[in-house]
């Protein structure tokens, strides 16, 4: 499959962003940037700060030191609100659903900013809630079909495998219409066959919406496949930052994975 | 405009000229239902065709056509009729090496497909076929970037502008049609050999679908769910050919899985299936049954009881006592009337279901409960119309009485032989198959070993290649063992071995979601089927089964000697990917019987256990190894008197 989509100006930068928890230096220096319609992986051993990094991208965490920038207003730190209202949607490590609520509820939690009708218009069905609803459903039900989960649309989110989890949690960011997208492992723990079907929904996303998209993810061949550019973290620091062909052969990156004898 | 009712595209343009407001189609998109009315569909179809004409598409050329059941599939068929083309509708699932064999037969330039799945296997299937020229694709999704396709919409603007630019063509296209053409070209489903291609016309499809909507009084009124493969004889028969003849509306699934969902929101009142459909509603319901609480399970089980009773004699309006009638009527309340709400069957009037035996008790199952589930015969050959059973002698073991204007005779060597309008016009490029099944009289050769019964109706043993002897020279059917065994909701899959053998013995297939819950109600951990299968308390599950149909054999003299003496259970399970099973999933017992020569050894010679290793394919076509030592159990067998004893 060839990509048309084009690689544009960079959108989102973090400068020196340092993270410290207490004495647990989790972040340090951390400087990189995002480009408008590109792949963008955050790679790294187990706790590198690859999730502490999409935290303080979307607000999660507020860093110490540093600043974001996002489409061109630079700021100390996020607040998870704004990142929300400013288009940027995420995936957590260890699905953030409501396990309780239906599949369909679950996404239409992702158009929330979307709505204008007040609380009692909401709950009596009157007024704008009604008009606003509708036109919410009907998005909602685009991203049900672009993620092929029609089947599952009144089932309880508990009820399902891990996977399909995976992929509502995808559904409930892509509603939101994002222009960045923060997917934190989006693959873990998925067979083979599953994986594959998330990388052609990942890519689908990239191309038909030009979504930007940053992702931490384990499974190399995956990484090394889809992604444009990738980011090595390492406790907590920047030890490379490149095309994947680029860092295949980076000794620092090769080291942090194979570790080294001491 | 003349268009002569022989023709398919005759009928249709009728249609939109008669009820032109009536919904001819709908399908569910976006999680709504949309609707196509007769003369949208007509205009539909016109550009569909005008654009293939543009195109180049030309009388006499194939059109494969294959995906999902969707609209504009469907209205595919009819546009390449209109040019006095022949549909070629192919199996959706098939992997792309079997797409080259069929497009390569049939010599196809031009296919339209669903989406980027098919147009990527066709892409792949390409090189081996050269005459393969024009893609055409539905669902543009993924499929932007691509080269040498064309989408649907494309297709239609195209079409819309040829048919300005060209006033006369359509109409003059339609009236060279002759009833006497071919409409339609269906692969067999190759059980034994390489699929051939059956060509059948306008008159004998529309023979076949006039006489079946008469013999049940179908309407414009009615409404199906089309939701089997469209290659399928079967739903050719239901979703096209009686669409088209009796003007009914068709509905489409919004999905493979949502079929269900989709059937209790239509609520159709025309309804067929294969056997192994309602096998899996029922498991699913035996499931879900026992995970229900105890007083619904209590109820359940009391209601059933009384449906076992005098369901289906009720159904079948003969005398049944007040007190019977009375429990039925207050376990119609409490259980069946939500049951067949649950299982969309709210509405259904008529129900069919053919292409393999049905299990007796399966059978007996839907009826009880209101369901009026019929058996028909009938193959791609005869257009899946030779047999039909009338309304008041439902049968659980026969097919039915021969259908209005089909002759149905036993030929000398058992075997059932059939004339009428509705037969193939030929086997395509196969001259010497068709001069094999079709004899100087005219009579096809079923294949199928059968006789009539008392009533006339007639019954179906099994294929009659596959009906053999036992060593001591009892009958052996193994189609009926396997599916004794089948009715089972833990077992998906039976392979019987026993012609010219001292007994039989059989592999076993469990199934997956039966199984698997009942292992977890047990908190019985497993990894995956090749585990599961070899647990020695799923052996145990499994030999429980087969020790009944075992005692069941027993109670028939003619039978009993076939009764299961040995059994194991496989460690993958059978796939048409790996040619196990045909796309109709039917089981492939000779190339079974070769593939797994040394487990059929293990099993008659006695072994306790065999190792055995088998390559399988995956859907995207990668390779992989699955290794088991497998235990072969041995089932008990009982002597027919003391059966009869017991019972």
């Amino acid at each position: 499959m060839t990509m048309q989509r084009t690689v544009g100006d960079v959108v989102l930068k973090v400068d020196d962003i340092s993270l410290a928890f207490g004495g647990v230096k989790a972040l340090t220096d951390i400087s990189f940037d995002v480009r408008e319609h590109e792949i963008r992986a955050i790679i790294g051993p187990n706790g590198a700060g690859k999730s502490s990094m999409l935290n303080v991208i979307n607000g999660v965490y507020h860093a110490q030191h540093g600043t974001i920038t996002f489409h061109g207003v630079p700021r100390h730190a996020m607040n998870t609100h704004e990142a929300a209202s400013q288009g940027i949607a995420r995936t957590f490590q260890n699905i953030a659903l409501f396990k309780g609520m239906s599949v369909l509820d679950n996404i239409m939690t992702g158009r929330n900013l979307r709505m204008k009708a007040n609380f009692l218009e909401q709950a009596l069905w009157i007024g704008r809630a009604r008009n606003e609803e509708l036109a919410n459903r009907a998005k909602v039900e685009e991203v049900i079909d672009f993620l092929e989960i029609q089947h599952i649309r009144r089932t309880p989110v508990g009820r399902l495998p891990y996977g399909l989890q995976k992929r509502v949690e995808l559904a409930r960011a892509l509603a939101a219409e994002p222009t960045l997208l923060l997917l934190d492992e989006p693959m873990a723990g998925m067979n083979v066959e599953e994986k594959q079907d998330m990388c052609r929904f990942i890519l689908d996303v990239n191309e038909q919406y030009g979504t930007t998209i940053v992702l931490i993810e384990h499974d190399m061949g995956v990484v090394m496949d889809i992604c444009d550019r990738v980011v090595v973290l390492d406790y907590g620091r920047k030890i490379g930052d490149g095309a994947p062909d680029d860092l295949r052969h980076n000794q620092a990156v090769i080291d942090a994975y194979l570790g080294v004898a001491h | 405009m003349e268009t002569s009712p022989g023709t398919f595209p005759g009928r249709m343009f009728a249609h939109a000229r008669t009820r032109p407001q009536h919904p001819a189609t709908r399908e569910k998109d976006l999680g709504i239902w949309q609707t196509w009315t007769w003369s949208e569909v007509a205009a539909e179809v016109r550009a569909i065709a005008c654009g293939l004409a543009a195109l180049g598409f030309k009388r006499g050329m194939h059109l494969a056509i294959i995906g999902d059941n969707r609209p504009r599939l469907y209205w595919s068929i009819t546009a390449a009729q209109c040019l006095g083309g022949v549909p070629v509708p192919m199996y959706q699932d098939a992997p792309a090496a079997e797409f080259a064999y069929v497009l390569n037969d049939a010599e196809v330039a031009y296919a339209i497909v669903e989406d980027q799945e098919q147009v990527d296997k066709l892409m792949e299937a390409r090189p081996q076929v050269p005459t393969l020229a024009h893609i055409i694709y539905d669902d543009p999704r993924g499929l932007r970037s691509y080269e040498g396709v064309v989408d649907y919409d494309s297709l239609v603007v195209l079409g819309r502008e040829y048919d300005v630019a060209h006033p006369d063509f359509f109409d003059a296209q339609l009236t060279a049609i002759d009833p006497g053409d071919v409409a339609i070209m269906l692969y067999t489903s190759g059980t034994t050999g390489k699929p051939k291609g059956v060509r059948q016309s306008h008159a004998a499809f529309i023979a076949a679908a006039l006489g079946s909507a008469e013999f049940d009084h179908l309407t414009p009124e009615d409404s199906v769910l089309s939701y089997l493969p469209m290659a399928w004889v079967g739903d050719h028969l239901f979703s096209y050919a009686q669409w088209v003849v009796a003007g009914f509306t068709i509905n489409c699934p919004e999905s493979g899985d949502t079929v269900m969902t989709d059937l209790r929101e239509i609520g159709p009142t025309y309804y067929f299936a294969p056997p192994r459909v309602f096998e899996n509603l029922l498991t699913q319901l035996t499931i879900r049954m026992e995970d229900a609480s105890a007083p619904k399970r209590w109820l359940y089980q009391r209601c059933m009881a009384v449906a076992r009773r005098c369901g289906a004699e009720i159904l079948d309006g003969r005398p049944v006592s007040m007190a019977n009638r009375a429990a039925y009527w207050l376990g119609n309340v409490l259980i069946y009337a939500p049951l067949r709400n649950v299982l969309g069957m709210s509405r259904v009037r008529v129900a069919y279901t053919a292409g393999a035996a049905i299990g007796p008790d399966l059978f007996r199952f839907y009826r009880s409960i209101g369901i009026n589930l019929k058996q028909f015969y009938g193959s791609t050959e005869t257009c899946a119309y030779v047999c039909l059973q009338p309304d008041s002698a439902v049968k659980l073991d026969t097919v039915g009485l021969p259908a209005p204007a089909v002759e149905v005779k036993i030929a000398g060597d058992g075997e059932v032989i059939v004339r009428g309008p509705m037969l193939l016009t030929e086997y395509y490029r196969r001259p010497d198959a068709t001069a094999e099944s079709i004899d100087a009289d005219g009579y096809f050769h079923t294949g199928d070993a059968g006789y009539f019964d008392a009533d006339g109706q007639l019954k179906i043993i099994d294929r009659a290649k596959d009906v053999g002897k036992l060593n001591d020279g009892s009958l052996y059917a193994p189609n009926y063992i396997e599916n004794k065994l089948k009715f089972f909701a833990h077992i998906k899959e039976a392979v019987a071995f026993g012609n010219a053998r001292d007994h039989v013995c059989a592999f076993i297939n469990i199934d997956m979601g039966s199984v698997g819950d009942w292992a977890e109600r047990r908190n019985l951990a497993y990894s995956g089927y090749t585990d599961l299968a070899a647990k020695p308390e799923v052996l145990q599950l499994v030999r429980d089964c087969v020790e009944q149909v075992n005692a069941e054999l027993a109670r028939d003299p003619a039978l009993s000697g076939s009764q299961v003496h040995r059994f194991l259970v496989l460690h993958k399970e059978l796939d048409p990917d790996d040619d196990e099973l045909t796309r109709t999933r039917k089981v492939r017992r000779g190339y079974i019987a070769e593939k797994y020569a040394v487990l059929v050894d293990a099993l008659f010679a006695g072994r306790a256990t065999q190792h055995i290793e088998t390559e399988v394919k995956f859907e995207d076509g990668r390779r992989g190894m699955v290794a088991a030592d497998l235990p072969i159990e041995t089932a008990r067998t009982f002597a027919p008197a003391a059966a009869r004893a017991a019972a």
